[in-house]
């Protein structure tokens, strides 16, 4: 129960422009649910609001999460609570290898300290090293990824696999897919959706954002809802992505009287 | 300890023992130095790198750091020995020799048997002068730092008050000399130090490494008091001789209270290879002009520069890679971070002169700005005058990146972590280069405490 991410009436916007209307939405440890919805709708908007990201002003409603309101947390306060947000578009960070990016991140989620205090005390490097190890092989990534600078120079494929890699390693209890799928092939698709199948469990409760349903092919929600301008329109079962596969997004933007927005907003 | 000034007459007083050619050459030197306005009154061309873009006022921040400096409340050493009462650092001891010298006053030196048995010299310069009469009169400041600075192409001539300042009133620094051939496998150490209020250190530093030597250096420049103000006005010069292999480190750590001044010069012989690494993070006001000399065929050089400023610190930078012969490279990475208030301006030139057909040069300046209102001024430089020649710069700077901080920060760590990561990042490249890991080692351990403070 208190692992529970709740989202109750939110409402964010970015540089004054309302994105997201409105949004209740709740994802229990365990569970996969998939949020799709078309461009402009606020997908990625929501996800960076979740996570905190410092240009997504969240003007109303509440986010709770292991028991308390994660909106006033700083980003890495949220992910010491076991939240993780895997980008759409990862950040490289030239001049840091994944391995050593990773023990300092694995080792501050994991840390005793209070929440958000600094921690100096890292994994040791023997333990860490064969964690990491054990990680990538399950994942079936490749050895030179823990000494390449982290997503510098990585490929689509490569860079949504290192974000899965994180998730395994930093084992939260709330995981957001933003778009993970996109921008990738049909191999690749396969490959990162079969990844996350292998993750996900009791422990492990997914959000998966995006577009299209091939990823859900690999790794099926027990539950689907549909955004369409800020706001879930509809929720339902694995027969809602049949229903948009077969219709795409016109009918239910009919439905509701939603116009189709501009390209969405991305900083 | 008794305390010097910047007279004539005390010229004239620590040139009493000195070699008579080294007395006329002080002279000279101070005559010059008399003669030469401040720089911040006129609009010499190596202050004019410290351009602030935002206004166009080229002498603004020259002038506004300079008119705090007056050279009357500093004090050269008197007397050449210190009371040796100063330990030696303890990284030192798997060094093959050990310079220690403070306040400008040689305090220990030391050598492995091994390297004495080469004919390896390593002495401070007052006692070189003692004991290598000839060495240093055709070496000092005569080839590479000298009172005008020419470059090989004869087109540009300048004159540095603060050279003048140092030839006059020199005292203390080093003498290392390589014979042909030897090969000294353990890094030599230098360390100078700073530690009386208002003192003074003149150092100059000679490295000459004889045809297929060998030899690495790590110097380093600090206070030992963090609240006493000083000057530094020194002077560095290199040879490497034909297939010589130099590397040399040095650490400028002085309190932000130092005015740092310094001239260094390098001259790269046919097939030689030098490894220079510049760090910087001390000091109130530095001013530097780096040059290497890329003399002979297939020379080659690395310039590394590392500088990380906060407070108010300025930071002022002009390098040139002088290509003189065919078949010669250089590659210049310089990477500064900015912290608070702090200002760095970085002015470099790749020059190519005629006959340098088939040089390779590289030259690049990365800033990195961790502050509103930090400022950083980069003006890469090419003027090339032979017609195949490979040559490429470029300049960025930047404020670190949000979206970095927010990737990493959403995996946990703090901003203080997360900014620690993206600067030791950003370092990377020219840290990768450094040869050494304990070099290395103590770099980041500096990078480190500047992000502390």
């Amino acid at each position: 129960m208190c692992n529970d991410l709740i989202i109750q009436d939110l409402h964010v916007s970015v540089q004054g422009n309302p994105i997201i209307k409105g949004l209740n939405l709740t994802v229990k440890q365990g569970e996969v649910h998939a949020l799709m919805g078309p461009n402009g709708s606020g997908k990625s908007t929501l996800a960076k609001g979740l996570m905190g990201h410092p240009f997504y002003e969240v003007d109303s409603g509440e986010v709770i999460f292991n028991g308390i309101d994660v909106l006033e947390l700083e980003p890495n306060e949220r992910a010491k609570l076991g939240l993780f947000l895997a980008f759409q578009y990862p950040t490289a960070i030239p001049g840091v290898s994944l391995a050593n990016f990773l023990r300092i991140a694995a080792s501050a989620v994991r840390s005793a300290e209070t929440n958000g205090s600094e921690n100096n005390e890292l994994i040791p490097m023997r333990e860490f090293r064969k964690e990491l190890r054990a990680k990538m092989t399950q994942l079936g990534v490749d050895d030179s990824f823990a000494r390449r600078y982290l997503n510098d120079g990585f490929s689509g494929g490569e860079m949504k696999r290192a974000e899965i890699l994180q998730l395994a390693m930093l084992e939260p209890k709330i995981a957001i897919l933003d778009e993970t799928d996109s921008g990738l092939d049909i191999d690749a698709v396969r490959i990162v959706g079969e990844s996350v199948s292998s993750l996900v469990g009791p422990e492990l409760g997914v959000l998966i954002i995006t577009h299209y349903p091939r990823l859900l092919d690999y790794i099926r929600p027990q539950f689907v809802h549909i955004l369409l301008d800020g706001r879930i329109v509809e929720s339902g079962g694995w027969e809602l992505t049949q229903v948009l596969e077969a219709e795409g997004y016109d009918p239910m933007r009919e439905k509701y009287g939603i116009a189709e927005t501009v390209q969405e907003n991305t900083i | 300890m008794q305390k010097g000034d910047f007279s004539k007459d005390f010229v004239e007083k620590i040139a009493q023992d000195e070699p008579q050619w080294m007395r006329e050459r002080r002279l000279e030197a101070y005559a010059l130095y008399e003669s030469l306005p401040m720089p911040h009154t006129t609009e010499d061309d190596i202050w004019r790198r410290t351009v602030d873009m935002r206004t166009q006022d080229y002498w603004r921040r020259t002038r506004r750091h300079l008119r705090g400096f007056a050279v009357e409340n500093y004090h050269p050493a008197i007397g050449l020995n210190g009371d040796t009462s100063v330990e030696v650092p303890k990284d030192s001891e798997d060094a093959a020799g050990v310079i220690l010298q403070l306040d400008g006053q040689h305090q220990h030196t030391s050598l492995s048997a091994e390297l004495e048995k080469q004919d390896v010299y390593f002495a401070d310069l007052n006692t070189a002068l003692k004991e290598r009469d000839e060495l240093l009169r055709d070496y000092f400041m005569t080839k590479a730092v000298t009172l005008e600075t020419t470059l090989k192409s004869g087109n540009i001539a300048t004159r540095n008050k603060f050279d003048a300042l140092h030839g006059a009133f020199w005292q203390g620094g080093y003498v290392l000399y390589v014979p042909k051939g030897v090969r000294v496998g353990v890094p030599l150490r230098v360390y100078i130090r700073l530690a009386e209020e208002q003192h003074a250190d003149l150092s100059h530093i000679l490295v000459i490494a004889e045809e297929n030597s060998e030899v690495v250096i790590l110097e380093d420049n600090s206070s030992m008091n963090q609240e006493a103000g000083g000057l530094h006005s020194g002077a560095v010069e290199i040879f490497a001789g034909q297939n010589a292999n130099v590397t040399y480190v040095q650490v400028q750590n002085w309190n932000r209270q130092v005015w740092n001044f310094a001239s260094h010069r390098a001259v790269v012989s046919k097939d030689a290879h030098l490894c220079w690494v510049t760090a910087t993070f001390g000091g109130r006001l530095n001013k530097l002009n780096q040059a290497i000399v890329l003399e002979g065929n297939g020379a080659n050089a690395q310039m590394l520069g590392l500088a990380f400023t906060d407070a108010r610190q300025h930071l002022d930078v002009s390098t040139a890679q002088e290509h003189v012969s065919p078949h010669t490279s250089s590659d210049l990475l310089y990477r500064t971070v900015l912290k608070d208030r702090s200002q760095t301006a970085w002015g470099g030139n790749i020059y190519v002169y005629p006959a340098a057909n088939y040089t390779d040069a590289y030259q690049k300046n990365d800033n990195l700005l961790l502050s509103e209102r930090a400022h950083a001024d980069t003006l890469p430089g090419l003027e090339i005058q032979a017609h195949e020649v490979r040559c490429t710069h470029g300049a960025t700077a930047g404020k670190i990146d949000t979206d970095q901080v927010f990737y990493l920060m959403s995996r946990g760590l703090t901003y203080a972590q997360a900014e620690k990561l993206i600067v030791d990042g950003f370092f990377e490249p020219v840290m990768e280069r450094v040869p050494m890991e304990s070099v290395r080692e103590e770099l980041q351990e500096f990078v480190s405490r500047k992000l502390e403070t």
